[in-house]
Formats: C-alpha cells, structure tokens, sequence
C-alpha cells in the first residue's frame, strides 16, 4: 500500500476530536440525576486526577452540571456522558467549591448559552489559588486547564430551573472552604452536598472545622432522602452526615484538651483521634493536615 | 546482576529508622554556605553539638504551618545572645533572628514557619563573645510560601492585629515559664499570585515583635516572609508574684499593634 494511503487509513483509525471521547462511567442514583464516583486516591497520572464525585441532573429542556472533574479531559469525558444520557444542552455548570478536583474541568465545559454558577466568595478563593492548583497538577492534568469562573454567584439561595424541574442552590459560610455551596434536586430529593460531605476518604479542610461542625447540624433539616457527598458513595439522608460530623467533632474536642494541657501544634498532631486510623482513607495523609488546621483555629478560642 | 537487583530491592525494602536524616549533599551546604554568608558575612561558624537543638518534623503535616523548636544549653561563660531561625530554601531564607533580653528565662523560641520546597533548616545561635554555632535539619514540605493560606480573608482582614497570650495553668514566681504569643496577621508572603488580577497578592507581614516583661526586653524578634499566617512565638520569662507582659508588633506596611496582659502568677 502507498505510505500515503496508509497513512490515511491510520488518521481515520485514530480517535477522532469529539466522538471519540470516552464518556465517564455514570450511575443514574434517581430519575435523571447522573453520578460519576471520583477514587480514593491522591490526584496523579494513574488515575489522571479523577478522584471526585462528579455528574449532572437531566431537567425537561436543559442539564445542568454538578463539579467539572480535576481536569479538562475529565470534563470532556463528562459531557460524552452527558451525550450519551440525553440530547438536552447543558445550560449550566455548577461549581461546589474552589478544590481543583471539583473545578480544573470548568474551560472544557464553557461555551455559548452555559452560565456557570457558584459561591460568591468563589472567584476569589480560586482565582488565588489556580496557579498553585494547575503547578501541582502538572504530574496529570494532560493540557492546561483554563480559568472560568462562575458568574451566577451566589450569596444565599438560588434556583436553576431545567425545565419542570428545580435545582435550590444554597452558599453555606465557611466550613469546608469558605466558598462550599449544595444543590438540592427536588424532585428526586437528592442533594449534592460537594466536600461538605466526606465519605470513607480522610475530610480535607481548607476552611473553618467549627464552620463545619455548626453547618452540618443545620444542613440536616435538608429535605432530601439521599445525598451525594464529594468523595464516597451516595448515601442516605441524613443518616450519612454522622461519621463526619462525630469524626470532627473528636478531633476539635481533643485538640481543645490538649490545647488546655499546653500541648504544642507539633506534638498534639500525633495524639489526635489516631484510633480513626482505620475508618478513613487516605489517612496518612490529610489526618495530619485536618488536625494541624484545627489546631491552628482552636487556640483562637 | 540479579543478585545486584535482589539487594537493591532488599535495600528499598528495608524501613527507615524514624530518627533517619539525610545528610546534606555539596549542594545544600554551598547554599547553606551561601545563606549563613548574607547574614553573618566573613564569620565562621562551628557545629553546635549539644549546645543548640533544633525540632522540627522531617516531613511537614502542612506547609504552611511548620512548628520548629530551637532550644540553646545556656553557657554562664558565654551566654547566647540571638538565636537565629533559616530555611535554607525559601525565597528568603532568614525566618527570623531574636535577640535575647536581660528577661529572658532560657535561650530557646519556638515559632511556625512556611516550607516551599524540601529544604535544609538551620538554627544558629550567636553568643556574647561572637561565637557562631550551628545547626541543621532537613524537612520535607513543599508549597507553603506560593500556597493562599488564607482560608477565610473576611475573617482575617477581620481581626487583623490581634493578639493572644497563652500561658500555662499554672505557674509559680520565680521559676520560668514557656508563653506563646499569637498575632492574626494574614502574613502575606508576595509570593502568592491572582489569576484573575495577574498580579501578585502584596506582601504584608508582621517584621517586628518586641516583648516585655515589667519593663524589661524579653526577646526583640525581626521576621521575615518565611513566618505562618497568624504567627505565633514562643519564649520563656520568669515571672514576678504579679507582673505585666507588653507585645509590641510591626508590619511591612508599618502598622503597629500593642497589647499588655497582667500575669499572676500563682503558689509561692
Ligand atoms: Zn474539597
């Protein structure tokens, strides 16, 4: 065969722009309520930075997307799944918080006629951070991510509306960030509570352990009877808050002991909640982190 | 050669002793050369051996918020006057520098500093007759200095100069007691860039801490970018049956805070 002709041949074997994307795995956990499940592993080139939960609700004329995935590959991969579900527009992408594994897809997904929303407080946060986001994420993010940030910003309350079908948007003050906001679908009573809830995966916390405590006993009066946390499997609602919520709540009451005995930051980190060990991946890891933080806030107090 | 893999592979294998340190290699000790040069330019220095400890973890919970010990065995003959607190790889590597005052219980300090990269950290303790003497660690953390460690900017623009006294239960006059001081201060490192802004966050950190004890210097501390948010000293005074401490804090930008707290210290 000519070398042309072969080469031919081989271009139109090779995948293709678009179509050839490889759509996310999702699970429909209600009527039209798409869910991707991220690992519980730290972001790198084996898993290609696709370690949070991720997907989108199906309304009567439009989609609206829930967190864009770490990066822009990921988000192309989402909205192949998208494809695949429905041939309604995505209208809108829906940002839970700044963390790259939640937002790095956002340019991926920008385009005519989707207006990204979010936390009011998000554009800032993020905007500082993006540039430390996108060095740390050289290892796997593929392509460099671009920048877009919500312009539906919310302060309280807001809804999408996707046709017969209403999302309440709700910004919640500093807890796991200072910029964390859920997605309530209530037709099929599911809420997106983003990294306000943690399953199995160690908490990370980049706002205020007190925040969160007080928000988590608020956030359960939620009317929903499941609930999609940002790490971990979907879950019952609100049964499914109690693992964190007591996990924090250890972790604040024995740092505030120690605090009184005069321990130091660097030798209270070690004796914290340390029998938590085997209920939380990751542990190794973020356990150290969430208690250095909450030790940091607490000696305010 | 598979006898060559295997004993690699067994070397690899074999844990670590907890206490292990990596000793530094001809790079870190130009640079720690180099660093102890722009400080102390034509002195030399001789390893402190058991005269100045310096704690630190060998790998970081969080960047951001490194605590580090260093603690010098007093010398009546040559007492310490300055202890002075490097990371070697930071953009600016001088931490801090504190002079001791005549309230000074014990030549130690405790501090929480910002980590940018594995680097070596290296105490320096300097004496009344001019003696150097040093020494290092090496931590493993990356990104403290470029991270936004500001989690909650509302509430930190919020309570900006305040300041926080901590001090054991229980204490008693005469005998020396370990203080924490705590200043907010967003401690801004010029290091941390907006994307949006294209510009970097400026820099505003807190450079001087002067404290008191009834009048009397406990500690003079000059600070550079290297410091946590919110920076936090330790220091040891011996206190009085009662007794004021006065902290006096400066920032890059020139502000001033001061705050007193009466210390009652109590038994007898
Ligand atoms: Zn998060």
């Amino acid at each position: 065969m000519p070398r042309l002709a072969l080469t031919l041949l081989l271009l139109l074997l090779l995948p293709g722009p678009a179509w050839a994307v490889e759509p996310l795995p999702v699970t429909e956990v209600a009527p039209g309520v798409f869910v991707h499940r991220g690992v519980h592993e730290e972001s790198g080139p084996a898993n290609g930075g696709d370690i949070a939960n991720i997907g989108f609700v199906v309304g009567r004329d439009a989609v609206a997307v829930v967190d864009s995935g770490g990066t822009p590959g990921i988000a192309r991969r989402l909205l192949a799944a998208v494809r695949a579900k429905t041939d309604r527009p995505v209208r809108y992408v829906i940002n839970t918080h700044m963390h790259p594994d939640h937002v790095l897809g956002n340019g991926a997904l920008a385009g005519e006629g989707v207006t990204f929303a979010g936390h009011a407080n998000l554009p800032a946060a993020l905007s500082a951070r993006f540039e430390t986001y996108v060095s740390r994420a050289k290892d796997h993010l593929g392509e460099a991510p671009v920048l877009v940030l919500p312009t539906l910003l919310v302060k309280d309350r807001a809804e999408i509306d996707l046709g017969g079908r209403v999302l309440d948007l709700a910004a919640h003050p500093t807890a796991h960030t200072n910029n964390d906001l859920t997605v309530l679908d209530r037709q099929t009573g599911t809420l997106w509570a983003g990294d306000l809830l943690f399953r199995e995966r160690h908490p990370s916390l980049d706002g205020s352990v007190k925040g969160w405590l007080a928000l988590l006993d608020r956030l359960v009066t939620v009317q929903a009877t499941q609930v999609i946390p940002g790490h971990g499997p979907v879950a019952e609602w609100p049964e499914a808050v109690e693992p964190l919520r007591a996990y924090l709540a250890q972790v604040v009451g024995e740092v505030r002991a120690l605090q009184k005995e005069g321990v130091g930051i660097a030798h209270a980190v070690p004796r914290v909640a340390v029998e938590a060990k085997t209920r939380w991946e990751l542990w190794e890891t973020y356990h150290p982190q969430l208690v250095t933080a909450a030790y940091a806030e607490l000696e305010w107090e | 050669m598979k006898t060559r893999t295997l004993l690699l592979a067994g070397l690899l294998l074999a844990p670590l002793p907890a206490y292990a340190q990596e000793a530094p290699t001809p790079e870190d000790q130009e640079r720690w050369a180099y660093v102890r040069e722009t400080l102390f330019p034509g002195r030399k220095a001789e390893p402190a051996g058991d005269r100045l400890a310096l704690e630190a973890p060998n790998r970081a919970a969080d960047a951001s918020i490194v605590p580090i010990a260093v603690t010098a065995k007093d010398d009546p003959a040559d007492p310490v006057t300055k202890l002075h607190l490097f990371i070697d790889d930071n953009p600016v590597p001088r931490a801090l520098s504190a002079t001791l005052g005549p309230a000074a219980a014990r030549p130690a300090l405790e501090t929480r500093v910002r980590v940018n990269e594995y680097t070596w950290v290296h105490a320096v303790a300097e004496t009344k007759a001019g003696r150097l003497l040093e020494t290092g660690r090496f931590v493993k953390a990356s990104g403290g200095c470029s991270a936004p460690a500001l989690k909650d900017p509302a509430e930190a623009a919020a309570r900006l100069g305040r300041m926080k006294l901590n001090l054991p239960a229980d204490f008693r006059p005469g005998e020396p007691v370990k203080a924490q001081i705590l200043v907010s201060h967003p401690n801004n490192s010029g290091l941390q860039f907006d994307q949006v802004s294209r510009t970097y966050i400026p820099a505003h950190y807190v450079d001087k801490v002067l404290v008191r004890y009834n009048g009397q210097e406990v500690a003079t501390v000059e600070a550079d970018i290297s410091l946590s948010e919110d920076p936090s000293l330790h220091f040891a005074f011996t206190p009085e049956p009662t007794g004021t401490l006065e902290v006096e804090v400066t920032d890059s930008k020139g502000a001033s805070f001061k705050q007193s707290w009466p210390v009652a210290a109590r038994g007898s």
